[in-house]
């Protein structure tokens, strides 16, 4: 039990995907401009993330060591978590069209994103059974949606401050992820994983 | 401030950015009379080269960025900085140590997000970490209380880092940093074979009254109000009060977390801050408590034995959500849910 605690403190704080790991950058520098955009965005990645690694691990354990064929193994999760991402679409497409019309090109990016394929890839390398592997997906889309949600909120309040006007826009908004990564680095040492 | 509806004759408030301030400056000087009563000449070196450098950039920037400079100088908010960096930083910092630091706190936390008012970073936080992280070392050498450099010692120290003997002789580990690693005794234990404990946390319990005293001033003058750094001790030492009950061989005290580290200064000067903080009163409460919480935290199991920078900017970056959720209703809105926010 504390083990699965440990997991879940390592992956939203000390070893942050976005700010320690610095995997999934474009939905957090992309999707961080609105508040309400970057929380259905962080239920989006949740859902994903989650699904995603249990569904690699499934794969990699029944699948491809079996038949021996781990060296598939990027190939096979890009092929698997494409799908759980169209799924995805389809739920949101169906439940909520507000949300879908909101987050636009963003879900499908989740494909792509480099996070969902780090968990994936992550939780082999460190020979994750089946909870962790799950609770590290999990841990690491909380850990995601906790910085997009901060850094939106703060986003919004840079837009109105009086930046100079070669830092507007993305440049100051790169600045302030430096400064909360140095901020998160205050984490180091809480866990030892 | 409060926003009070009097009727006429009004009369002009005083509280000016330049005269806040002025009196947050003031209210550090017992402090700094502490420090550099225990631990020599640094802290008093230290300050004069920050509050140079700080004005010259403060200056510098407003400058390239074509605004009017003497009355943006003399709001004082770039000495403010400058104070509490040359208070954090330790007494034998190298001249390097505090340039770096006051050139990231002014240029990149203060002026690039559009000067005083909208850094959502404390300023001498951000200067402080960077140099925590970036140069760990120098950051560590903190003075000792037991012998302290005199004032040619001191100088020669700050521009060329070369001491007759070595630096070693008057650093000394720090109490925190010493009950964090005790390499298997117990506190008790600790503290019965190193007398460099105890007389560490006499210095630092002394230093701590007397940022107290001054915070208190400030109180009194209500320059802040008291949500923040009341929420900010309570959270801290009832954390470290019930852990140490449950381990007393493991956790210090609860008096002895409040005054040691930069407890007391960071309550009062750096939680206050009402640039970075959060605005609301049930949102001060919020933020206090959770500088309290990270740094208990930090200070227990983290790799950094004195947590507050990156408590603090851990919390000013949650400040903007925590300002969301916090919106007081506005006066006859009670219950009417249709027109909140």
């Amino acid at each position: 039990m504390v083990e699965y605690l440990l997991i879940l403190v390592s992956t939203v704080l000390v070893n942050n995907f976005v700010l320690v790991q610095f995997l999934g950058l474009c939905p957090f520098m992309g999707v961080s401009s609105k508040l309400e955009t970057a929380m259905g965005m962080s239920l989006a990645t949740t859902f994903v993330l989650t699904l995603a690694s249990l569904c690699s691990y499934l794969t990699y354990t029944y699948l491809l060591r079996p038949l021996g064929l781990e060296f598939l193994q990027t190939i096979s999760f890009i092929l698997v978590i494409a799908f759980v991402v169209q799924f995805t679409e389809m739920v949101v497409h169906k439940t909520s069209p507000l949300l879908h019309k909101v987050l636009g090109i963003f879900l499908p990016l989740i494909t792509s994103n480099c996070a969902v394929l780090g968990v994936a890839l992550l939780n082999i390398k460190k020979s994750n059974g089946f909870i962790e592997s799950i609770l590290y997906g999990f841990g690491a889309a909380v850990g995601f949606s906790l910085v997009l949600i901060l850094f939106a909120a703060m986003r919004e309040r840079i837009t109105v401050a009086d930046v100079p006007a070669p830092f507007k826009g993305a440049a100051i908004a790169m600045i302030s992820a430096g400064i909360m990564s140095l901020a998160f680095m205050g984490f180091t040492g809480l866990v030892a994983m | 401030m409060a926003l009070l509806n009097l009727s006429s004759p009004h009369h002009h408030s005083l509280n000016r950015t330049s005269r806040l301030m002025m009196w947050v400056l003031l209210a550090t000087v017992p402090g700094l009379l502490a420090q550099s009563y225990w631990f020599g000449y640094g802290t008093l070196i230290n300050l004069i080269w920050a509050c140079a450098l700080a004005v010259s950039f403060e200056a510098l920037v407003l400058w390239l960025r074509k605004r009017p400079i003497k009355p943006f100088i003399s709001d004082g908010s770039a000495l403010v900085t400058a104070f509490l960096l040359a208070l954090a930083l330790p007494p034998f910092s190298p001249w390097w140590l505090t340039f770096v630091a006051v050139l990231f706190a002014i240029v990149f936390a203060k002026h690039l997000y559009g000067g005083l008012g909208n850094n959502p970073f404390n300023p001498a936080m951000v200067g402080y970490a960077l140099c925590l992280i970036a140069f760990p070392v120098s950051m560590t050498q903190w003075a000792g209380t037991e012998s302290t450099l005199n004032l040619a010692q001191q100088w020669q120290w700050f521009w060329t880092e070369t001491m007759s003997g070595g630096i070693d002789g008057y650093t000394q580990a720090t109490p925190l940093d010493l009950m964090r690693h005790p390499k298997g005794l117990t506190l008790d234990e600790l503290a019965a074979t190193n007398p460099l404990l105890g007389l560490g946390l006499t210095a630092s319990a002394w230093i701590n009254a007397a940022y107290l005293v001054g915070g208190l001033g400030l109180l009194a003058l209500r320059i802040f109000t008291w949500h923040a750094p009341v929420a900010m001790l309570a959270s801290l030492g009832l954390c470290s009060g019930l852990f140490h009950m449950g381990e007393p061989d493991l956790y210090p005290s609860a008096s002895q977390h409040l005054f040691s580290g930069a407890t007391m200064l960071a309550a009062f000067f750096i939680v206050t801050d009402p640039v970075t903080s959060a605005t609301s009163r049930k949102g001060k409460l919020i933020f206090g408590a959770s500088v309290g919480l990270l740094v208990f935290i930090i200070r227990s199991y983290g790799a950094y034995p004195d947590a507050f920078a990156f408590a603090i900017l851990l919390m000013n970056l949650a400040a903007p959500l925590i300002d969301t959720y916090t919106q007081p209703k506005a006066y006859g809105h009670q219950g009417n849910k249709d027109n909140e926010r």
